[in-house]
């Protein structure tokens, strides 16, 4: 598929009171898949009760097509980390994240899933789940509001929309040369092995300046 | 010691039961749609029929006492919300309590009622809440949760516009409470008050004489009163096999003394009797709230002596306990006399339940050992700490 | 229901040579503690259960006391030489009063403590708890306490966690396993002297303890790197 050429807005909504509708391939396909994200069905901590009370009557997340929470990993577009990921649950997490097919996304909810949150210092608690597997959504607080973890899926909602089929942008499941696989950290005598995956959670480059200490080195 | 010389101890063990056919091993969780978050049970079967039952735990072990035991005495208050991330009301209060016992703090009258108010509130939609997961484990997948989150946010409301927070409140300190209730909240808790009794009416239409409910729940995971004695086990599951002990009534700490209420106790032990008594139990909590909510006077909600900045107790120690909605909720507190407990201990009772889980599985069937574990109640946060 | 110091009277009595004294707890809660020696524990435990009463375990937990290192000023008396006049004078003994400070080390250990109640009576008899403690000798290698899961059911899981937590080792319990850790772990992360591993990672925390750790670890990272490539 060449790169699509770019539709006037303006031009759309014109055609569209004329009773004409035009779409492209790319936004038809992303419209059918942003609209049925199905979650997994997997709570860990206090955030889970959040996310269970967002799928209730009152905050009613069928409204966006993400009602059918899917017990097994197989079936679930969707992964929400919700809660406090220990260390000793955490490479269930990222075997349960192997397991699921692609397209998959992974939102991060609350303090503990992003960081370790409030039991950042706890000698048992992984200091945010992205040291193992890529998230797609952060959702800061503890625990976050129903109306967060909404925003949080229309803000998915609006990544998937805005992912182009082709070209390096393109999302894993039509990248034939994707890791697909994420290693799953063992249970080590003092800590897991590795603690973190660096491929997808890079240090931050040092602050020291390098070519400057490499320019002095040789002399 | 030669055990000669021991007395008949009279130990309690899980039966052990012959397999007839091969055993099958599975391993239930720690991710299972079922288990109320991540909990594994490793079970073996013969057929459908339970013959082993090992539950695994710490898949939430979040530290909490260690963390506590770095920190200051009241840096580990918002920490307590986070046990029992449903019932952070009396998770709060059971740690002041103890603080208090410790260092001799006196709350004042106003706070007293305060925290019963909020303390009823929470077990009300705790038992709410249990009730409909109980009944989505059995297969009624969706109504009488949706009905009992119905009634949670309302009361989940109140407890927003008093502590500013929907489920972790953080809202009492040693020797009182954090802020006073904001205008107009008695009559808004009044108001839910008066709906509440209508939501347990409509609950029990539904459920109470239901034979699906009934078939599956009478005479499954009987728990023998001695046992549960001896094994510790607390709040509802104790008194669902007729054992009377209520903490309200039996250290009457704060002012509990001073309400008409009653303890339902049941007779089988099964879980229909455990679903019951939690029903039992919001009518009573109704009581209390009725009371209280008229009577609640005017004045301080804090000790004005207590400091809690800086604060430091005396050595010494103190256990303090209240009844929480899942069972008995106690903190032990070691003071080395610095501003850091030096042991900060939580009794969950969500772990002591578990203990007979064990027995009140075997020999029954796989599919009723979903239904056993909902009945007891638990939260992870709690059970793991 | 009786005060600590009756029961501990009674106790003495009822199972003659039994090592238990009474620990005061000098705090406004004044809930006393009975300790009693490991080998006598288990008959202690069943006649509280069986004869006097205490039929619930309510909380099991452990505690971690650290050696403890005290400096006292004591005075001796020491016989000294001095010399007197001149090189080759006498030498002439002499006892003298001298101040020495000496550093004594308190071994620490490891303790066990159970808080019991009554069920039995406890409706009609509101009492506090009878806290029941046993200490190991000490924190290295002899860790070992009795379980008292034969007399209360409810110490099988608590004593569980103290094992896996502090490390304490329970013999007589049916199921010593790891509870809240996993199985590979190999230290007991509740006693005092354990250091978390080090899974530090830099944050753009505004703290400036982290700061400089920040700045120490990048730096250790750029001493590390090949000269020239970049991470
Ligand atoms: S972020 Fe807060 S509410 Fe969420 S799991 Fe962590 S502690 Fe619980």
């Amino acid at each position: 598929m060449a790169a699509e050429p770019e539709l006037q807005p303006d031009l759309k909504i014109e055609l569209g009171k004329q009773g004409v509708f035009v779409t492209t391939l790319n936004e038809l396909y992303n419209w059918g898949r942003k609209n049925s994200v199905w979650p997994m069905q997997f709570g860990l901590a206090c955030c889970a009760i959040e996310m269970i009370a967002t799928t209730m009557a009152r905050y009613d997340l069928a409204r966006f097509g993400a009602e059918v929470f899917r017990p097994s990993p197989r079936q679930a577009d969707l992964m929400i980390i919700s809660g406090t990921v220990t260390k000793k649950m955490a490479p269930q997490v990222v075997r349960l994240y192997n397991q699921m097919a692609e397209p998959r996304y992974v939102i991060a909810m609350g303090a503990c899933a992003i960081s370790g949150g409030p039991f950042k210092q706890g000698y048992n608690v992984l200091k945010g789940i992205d040291r193992y597997i890529p998230v797609d959504v952060h959702i800061p607080g503890c625990p976050p509001r129903p109306e967060a973890l909404i925003h949080a899926f229309m803000t998915l909602q609006k990544k998937i929309a805005a992912q182009p089929l082709t070209g390096e942008d393109r999302p894993r499941h039509l990248d034939a040369e994707a890791q697909g696989e994420f290693p799953v950290p063992v249970p080590g005598a003092h800590d897991l092995e590795p603690p973190v995956n660096r491929l997808v959670w890079p240090l931050p480059a040092p602050a020291t300046d390098l070519t400057a200490a490499a320019a002095k080195e040789p002399a | 010691m030669s055990a000669t010389e021991l007395p008949d101890l009279n130990t309690f063990l899980p039966p052990m039961i012959e397999p007839e056919g091969d055993l099958l091993e599975v391993a239930m969780g720690p991710h299972h749609p079922s288990t109320h978050g991540v909990f594994r049970m490793d079970v073996a079967l013969d057929g459908e029929r339970v013959i082993r039952l090992k539950p695994v735990f710490g898949y939430l072990h979040r530290n909490h006492e260690k963390i506590a035991e770095k920190t200051t005495y009241l840096a580990s208050m918002p920490y307590t919300d986070r046990l029992d991330y449903f019932c952070s009301m009396t998770n709060n209060w059971a740690y002041a309590l103890a603080v208090e016992k410790l260092a001799g703090i006196e709350v004042p009258e106003r706070a007293e009622y305060i925290r019963v108010i909020t303390a009823e509130l929470t077990r009300i939609q705790n038992h709410a809440s249990a009730v409909g997961f109980l009944m989505q484990e059995m297969g009624a997948s969706g109504t009488p949760l949706m009905y009992a989150f119905r009634e949670r946010e309302k009361i989940l409301d109140l407890f927003e516009s008093l502590s500013g927070s929907r489920m972790m409140c953080n809202y009492m300190r040693f020797g009182g409470c954090r802020v006073d209730l904001p205008a107009g909240w008695i009559e808004q808790a009044k108001q839910i008050v008066a709906g509440l009794p209508q939501f347990i009416d409509e609950t029990e239409a539904l459920l109470t004489g239901n034979e699906i409910l009934m078939a599956r729940s009478q005479g499954v995971g009987v728990l023998r009163p001695d046992l549960a004695v001896n094994a510790g086990v607390t709040g509802v599951m104790l008194r669902a096999t007729g054992v009377n002990y209520d903490l309200r009534k039996v250290d009457r700490y704060g002012i509990y003394d001073s309400f008409q209420f009653r303890v339902p106790l049941g007779d089988h032990g099964d879980i229909y009797d455990r679903y019951m008594l939690r029903v039992l139990e919001m009518r009573e909590s109704v009581k209390i709230l009725e009371q209280a909510l008229p009577r609640i006077p005017a004045g301080p909600i804090l000790d004005p002596k207590s400091r809690p900045r800086g604060f430091r107790p005396k050595p010494g120690e103190a256990y303090g306990r209240i009844e929480a909605p899942k069972g008995e909720l106690g903190f032990y507190l070691i003071s080395d006399g610095s501003g850091n407990p030096y042991r900060y201990r939580v009794r969950p009772p969500s772990l002591i339940n578990l203990t007979i889980l064990e027995d009140m599985c075997l020999g029954q069937n796989v599919a009723d050992v979903v239904l056993i574990f909902g009945s007891v109640d638990i939260v992870l946060g709690e059970v793991d700490r | 229901m009786k005060s600590t110091e009756l029961l501990l009277d009674e106790l003495k009595s009822a199972l003659p040579g039994v090592e238990i004294e009474l620990v005061m707890n000098p705090s406004v809660s004044a809930q006393h503690s009975l300790r009693v020696a490991p080998k006598d524990a288990l008959r202690v435990a069943a006649y509280l259960r069986d004869v006097a009463g205490y039929d619930y375990c309510s909380n099991v937990t452990g505690v971690d006391w650290l050696d403890k290192e005290t400096t006292e000023k004591i005075r001796t008396t020491k016989t000294v030489t001095r010399t007197v006049d001149g090189i080759d004078g006498i030498a002439q003994a002499a006892e003298e009063i001298v101040e020495e400070t000496v550093k004594r080390v308190e071994p620490g250990c490891l303790e066990a403590v159970y808080h019991l109640y009554s069920m039995r009576l406890g409706p009609t008899d509101p009492h506090p708890p009878v806290v029941l403690r046993m200490r190991t000798l000490n924190r290295i290698d002899q860790v070992e306490l009795p379980s008292l899961t034969p007399v209360w059911r409810a110490a099988e899981f608590q004593e569980r966690e103290i094992f896996d937590l502090y490390g304490i080792v329970f013999t007589g319990h049916r199921d010593l396993r790891r509870i809240l850790m996993w199985d590979e772990f190999e230290d007991h992360p509740m006693r005092r002297d354990y250091v978390d591993p080090d899974d530090f990672e830099y944050e753009p925390t505004p703290h400036d303890e982290v700061l400089k750790r920040a700045e120490e670890y990048k730096a250790s990272l750029a001493a590390e790197l090949p000269v020239g490539e970049v991470r």
